[in-house]
Parts: C-alpha cells; structure tokens; sequence
C-alpha cells in the first residue's frame, strides 16, 4: 500500500506552489472583484504555457497523456491561491465533458485546441441531473440550432466554447457543442458572489451547434463527470482550507490581548484544531477520490461523493472560523478572509450543493 | 498511489487469510454480549493461539516474541482479523503502550524474559499514568517514589486503569522529586501488580460496567533495576509511550458507523424503510465522510511511517472524531426508535441493545486516554505549532504547586 503521491507528483505540486505565490498573490486576485471581470488572461496564459489544462489530455490528442493525480495536485495549489483563471471551466468541466461524451472524431477535433489553450469551454448543465432524469431544459435543439437562455454559466463571458445540456426535438435531453463565437450568442455578465470566478447569462438564438456522438448513455457520462469534478474541486477546496488556517495562525499568534498571544487562548486553538480536524478528514477522502478516479472506477461513486460533502463542510467551517479568528479586521473588505470564504460558498453550488450531495452520497453506500 | 500489495505482502495476506479460516470463529450477530471475566478468558486464548502460530507482535524483533515484519504487515493482519469475532485488540494498552516502554528502556536480559510472555498475553499488562490529582493535568501526579537501597518504595494512587484488575504488570510513572518543577521530578518503572502493597479496585462506571480501576500502592517495593530509564526522566518516556498509544489506537477507535449502517439498512418507520427518509440519509452521509476520512487519514499516516517518518500527533484527529460520533450515533439511533428506544433488554433492543449501551458508555470514551479538550490542545500545539497556554505553575517546585483539591 502506498497512500500518498509520488515524488514526481509532489515535485509538480512544489512547482505549482512556487509558480502561484509569485503570479497569484492576493492582490492579483482583487483586480478581478468587480462586476465585469471575466478572468485573469494572463495567468491563464502562464498556465497554459506550463501545459495544466494539457495534464488529462492522451498525447494523440496533444495533451501530456498524465494521470489525474497530477492534475488533482495542481487543483490543490489552485485552491490555495483562488487563481482567478477558468481552470473549472475548461478543464474540469469543459474537457472532461468532451472527453466522456464526444466520439473519437470530435475528441480528435476539438481536445488539441483545449489542450494549447485555444479553446476556453465552459457547460451549461443546468441543475445538475444528479438524481433527476427528466426536467424542464431551457435550451432547446430543433436539428442542429440551439434556442434559449442559461444563467450562471461560469466564464460565461471568457469562454469561446460551450457544451451544454439541451432538449431535443424528440423531448430528450443531449449534449451539443456551441462556439460561441457566433452571430446569435449574447452575453451578461451575472453578478457572482465571489467574482474572481465570473458567472454569466447566455441567450442563445438560432444558434448552431454540434451534438456529441460518444457511445455511453448520457446519464452515465455526466454521472462520471460530475463525480471527477466532485474530487478535483475537493482539492482545490483543501487547497483554501489550508490557506484559511494558516492565516488564522498568523494573524492571532501576531496580535495580543489581555497581555498575551491570542492563538495562546484555548478557545483560539480548539477552533483552529476543529478547522484541522475538518481539513484533514476532506484531504483524506479526497486522496481516496484521487485513487478512485485514477483506478477504481467502480468505488469512484461513492468515493467522490465522500470527498466532496466532506470538502464543503470543511472549506465552510474553515473560512467561516478564520474570519471569526480575526475578529472585526476578518469583517473588513481589505482582509482577505472574506475572499476564501466567498470562493467557499462558490465552489460548494457550483456542481449542486450539499443537501444533494449528501443524498447521493448515501445512495451509493445503501446500494454497495 | 496504490492500494495494492506487493506480491510478497499478498502471499502474506493469502497465508494469514488460511490461517483464520481455519483457527477463528466467524463473525456471528445473534451472539448475545458476554461478561468481563468472560471476555478475558476467551481474549488470553485467543492471543495465545495466535502467537503460537507466529502471528504475534508482527513488527516486534524475533527474539522478544514478534515476527520481525513491518507495521504494513500489521495493517493486513488487523484487515483480515477484523472479518471474524476474535477479540483481537483486547490488550491493546499492554501490548500497544507498555511494549515500547520495555523495548526501549529495560535491560536485554529483561526484554528477553518480559516480552514474549506479553505478546502472548501470558502475562497481561498495564499502564498507570492518571491520578486523582492529575488527570489531563498527567505531570501533576503525586504518587511518589523514594530510593532506600537498591531498592524504591511507592506510596500513593492512580485511577482510571484499564485492566488492572487483569494485569500481572504494570508501567507506573511516579514523582521522586519535588523540589524541581513537576515535569522534572518524575520517574518511570515497572512494577509486580501481585506483589504486597498494591490494591486493585474496580470503579462502578456510570453505565455500570467496569473496565477502569484505582490501584492503591503502599509502601510496594519496586528493585532499581526495574526502573525504564534516567532518574527524572520519566516525562520524556512517558511521551514516547503516549506517542505509541495514538499509533496503537488509530484505526482501533470504534466510530459506532458500521453498527448504525445495519441499522439504517433494517429499521422500519411507520412501515416505511428509514434508510429512505432524507434526515436519516443526511445524517449517514455526515457520518460516512468522518468514517471514512479517518481511515483513510490512519493509510495516510502508515505510509509516512512505511517510509521511515515517525507516527505524528495527527494521529489525535482518529479519537477525537471516533468518541464524539460514537455519542452522537447512538443517541440520534435512540430517536429513531421512539418509545422503544429506551428499552435495553437485549432481546428485544436492536442490536443487542449496542445503541443503548453506546449511549452510556460513550460519554467515557471522550475522557479515557487525554479528552477531547487535551487532543484539540495535541493537534494544537503539537501540529499546528501554536503558543502553549501560559502556566501559573511554571519554574515553581512541585511542592509549591496547588493541583486537584489539594492547595496548601
């Protein structure tokens, strides 16, 4: 048994790490806390240039054919710097989905400019079909022209692709691929609680698109989908735990009252021991996730959703209590607290909550 | 990342797998709970079947009465074991905590003598740390020590022993200085728990069982050479048996999770399945992710330690979460059974009533072996490096210091 990543793997994350805390500082991250920002392009450029969004796309396809478990490290790292890039979007989400459910030929056509950061994606899946197999889409494709409006699609405004989830003539839920670069496509701008991760309307008319052939059934591949999305957003949620708690350390080890270090009182260290406790459990559950993804498809259910209640309740906890550490200075817009704790309550909807989550969770464990 | 073994660990794993098919008794739920003594008897054994067959202490030297193999073999074992109903963490504290203490401080002659013995659980032991004066306070303790000859005499009293009324030995920490600061005056021996002036009493626990102990030590002679380590050194080795108790326990630590999945999966609410009921699920859920987390946190810590790092305080993070949702469990169980919740007969309590007597017993898990209060303080202090409390008894001699209900 070996529960850890390799020294490569590790070597990659260090890389990462170093890499973010000279591009990414905090400051660069306010630039983009304003209504219209759309992303930090040229962070994404470096990205890019570093081959990230390439990791989980095979080399035939012009990617560097790596496992997940890198791109799980570089998640992390993401985290902990709220990167304000759309690494979700594209990566995560956008590639993926292609990967999952395109065929051979449109994966050949479409993953290279994914890989080289040509294409910026994003999804349109609305509620997140967890459990629900039938519903009402606001999209809908009459052949291959797509009509309608979707709301909070993140990078709504950046992206230059979109896959999305509509309703076909026959009444059936479909996957259809938009460049949305077309005449027909507008976009709004939607004010996102954490704006360093921008959401949008997109109003879709007689828009033309293509749907993705891939042989699995639908639900199956935005299952699988989600629940790799479910893991790699559990370490980029780890990632923020970890910075939440070391400002919490810092700033009360540096501040005294009542003639003494506040990190020295009781009531301090037990909440930040709570906010370890948490973060530890979510870090562990998401390297089981990682294994699961990476080689056991049949555990990966229930693995992934284990990581991913397990990280909304610890990034909750742990950017909550490091505002409440602070004191009135974590209430204030010039702390950075409220930043992790805005990206806390992002990342915990983005891909449907933890009410939903949970449900799922025990779903898969009463049926093993 | 690789959950798989190597092929020489599942030879191991195929060979002890034979083994308890044919030596264990199967897993059987019907089985009604037995009595201490009872327990106890079936427990020695157990512990010395298995050493018999080599399976003892795998990762203790040859030649103290271990297999010579590596903690990973222990994890298999404890894997394989836990499929059959054989109380195989029974001695835990002895085997898990006094071990060490042995290995590291006593003489070759003696680990040669004591170890084997222990790991077969011929002779069972114990660790006395805790007192009436010095609970999560421990280097407050007052049992003390004086040198006469080549030869200590102990005076005083520990409490919440585990097993002592069982133990042939015990590892007891006492003071033998009190003109120095309290961590400074102590010192760690072993001692004879059949020998004259030690009394062992049972304490009647608030669930009516009795697992812990006061043992009473009057002028009980204890030879030098029995003494595991320096002369005032018995702080430092009292943390190294501590470390070893959290390796010991992490991943032993009952959550309470697999007990109230059965239940999930069989109890019936106004003649709809519970394990259909969204609270119910939602509560699952809360409890899998810690379940799960901290087993797959105790993987994480067994392969730092696989690769040669030392079991960290981390390992704090498996009790703290285990007793807290032990409690919590069995008392959101007893809601789910309305009225008939408070019924303990086990004929008719689920379970043999095990969320009912969860619910009594817990509440001395989250004390037993440093609180909860004293694990957030480890994980504190320990991992995350905050400041220590500041301490009104710092730089004071021992003899200065007011503690329990005694102030001078």
């Amino acid at each position: 048994m070996n529960f850890d990543f390799s020294e490569e793997q590790r070597t990659i994350q260090e890389q990462a790490r170093t890499m973010l805390a000279k591009e990414c500082p905090a400051t660069r991250v306010r630039e983009q806390l304003n209504d219209d920002a759309t992303g930090d392009i040229a962070l994404w450029k470096k990205m890019v240039e570093l081959g990230w969004p390439a990791i989980a796309i095979a080399e035939e396809h012009g990617g560097l054919g790596l496992s997940y478990l890198e791109l799980c490290v570089i998640a992390e790292e993401l985290g902990r710097s709220l990167a304000p890039v759309p690494f979700i979007a594209s990566v995560y989400l956008g590639t993926e989905l292609i990967k999952l459910a395109a065929s051979a030929d449109q994966q050949a056509e479409w993953l290279p400019d994914l890989a080289t950061g040509e294409t910026v994606a994003t999804v349109a899946l609305e509620h997140y079909p967890l459990n629900h197999r039938t519903q009402e889409l606001s999209l809908i494709a009459r052949g291959d022209r797509l009509n309608g409006t979707v709301n909070a699609v993140l990078h709504g405004t950046l992206a230059n692709t979109l896959i999305a989830l509509v309703q076909d003539e026959r009444q059936q839920p479909a996957l259809f691929h938009v460049d949305l670069n077309q005449a027909g496509v507008e976009r709004k701008p939607q004010k996102s609680l954490d704006p360093s991760l921008p959401l949008a309307q997109l109003c879709l008319q007689d828009v033309y698109g293509t749907r993705l052939q891939g042989e699995p059934p639908l639900d199956q591949s935005l299952s699988t989908l989600l629940d790799r999305v479910a893991v790699l957003l559990g370490f980029e949620q780890v990632g923020g735990c970890e910075a939440a708690i070391d400002m919490a350390k810092a700033y009360t080890a540096g501040r005294y009252a009542f003639g003494r270090q506040v990190a020295s009182f009781q009531a301090i260290k037990h909440k930040v021991a709570d906010m370890f406790v948490a973060k530890e459990l979510a870090k562990s559950n998401a390297y089981y996730g990682a294994w699961a993804m990476t080689a056991g498809e049949q555990e990966l259910p229930l693995a992934a959703a284990t990581a991913r209640v397990s990280a909304i309740d610890a990034y909750y906890l742990c950017s909550k209590e490091n505002i409440q550490a602070h004191g009135g200075m974590g209430f204030t817009w010039e702390f950075d607290c409220h930043l992790y704790y805005r990206r806390a309550q992002l990342l915990s909807t983005l891909i449907g909550g933890n009410p939903r989550w949970k449900q799922r969770l025990a779903d898969s464990l009463l049926m093993a | 990342m690789d959950f798989k073994d190597s092929p020489e660990q599942a030879e191991f794993r195929r060979t002890v797998r034979q083994w308890l098919q044919q030596n264990a008794r199967p897993k059987n739920d019907g089985a009604q709970r037995k009595s201490q003594g009872e327990l106890y008897e079936e427990a020695k054994l157990w512990y010395q079947k298995v050493a018999d067959a080599g399976f003892a202490c795998l990762d203790w030297p040859k030649e103290y009465g271990g297999a010579g193999l590596s903690q990973l073999h222990k994890v298999i074992w404890s894997q394989e074991v836990s499929a059959f109903a054989e109380p195989d963490g029974y001695f835990v504290i002895g085997i898990g905590n006094c071990g060490p203490a042995i290995m590291h401080f006593a003489s070759e002659e003696q680990k040669r003598d004591l170890l084997p013995r222990m790991a077969s659980a011929e002779d069972v032991w114990c660790q006395m740390f805790s007192e009436p004066s010095a609970g999560s306070d421990v280097a407050g303790l007052r049992t003390s020590a004086v040198k006469r000859g080549d030869k200590w005499i102990i005076n005083g009293q520990k409490i919440w022993t585990s097993g002592a009324q069982h133990s042939d030995y015990g590892v007891v920490l006492c003071r033998t200085d009190t003109e120095v600061s309290k961590y400074r005056g102590l010192t760690m021996f072993f001692i004879d728990m059949h020998q004259p002036g030690v009394e062992v009493r049972p304490i009647k626990q608030m669930d009516g069982d009795a697992h812990f102990n006061e043992v009473f030590f009057n002028d009980a002679e204890i030879p030098d050479h029995q003494r595991l380590g320096e002369v005032g050194g018995g702080w430092g080795a009292a943390l190294l048996v501590l470390m070893n108790e959290r390796l010991a326990i992490s991943g032993v630590q009952p959550d309470g999770f697999p007990e109230f999945l059965q239940l999930v999966k069989t109890l019936r609410l106004d003649g709809e399945p519970i394990s259909s009921d969204p609270l119910v699920k939602a509560f699952l859920a809360e409890c899998y992710y810690r379940h799960a987390g901290v087993k797959a946190a105790s993987n994480r810590m067994l392969t730092a330690v696989a690769k040669g790092g030392m079991p960290g305080a981390e390992a704090a993070l498996g009790k703290l979460v285990g007793a807290a949702m032990n409690q919590d469990i069995a008392n959101f169980a007893l809601q789910l059974m309305d009225g008939a919740g408070a019924v303990m007969e086990p004929e008719l309590a689920r379970q043999q009533a095990h969320f009912q007597k969860t619910v009594l017993f817990s509440p001395g898990i989250r004390l037993a072996g440093g609180t909860d209060e004293v694990m957030r303080n480890i994980i504190a202090e320990q991992v995350l490096g905050m400041p220590q409390e500041p301490r009104a008894d710092k730089g004071m001699a021992f003899k200065d210091i007011p503690s329990g209900n005694q102030h001078p």
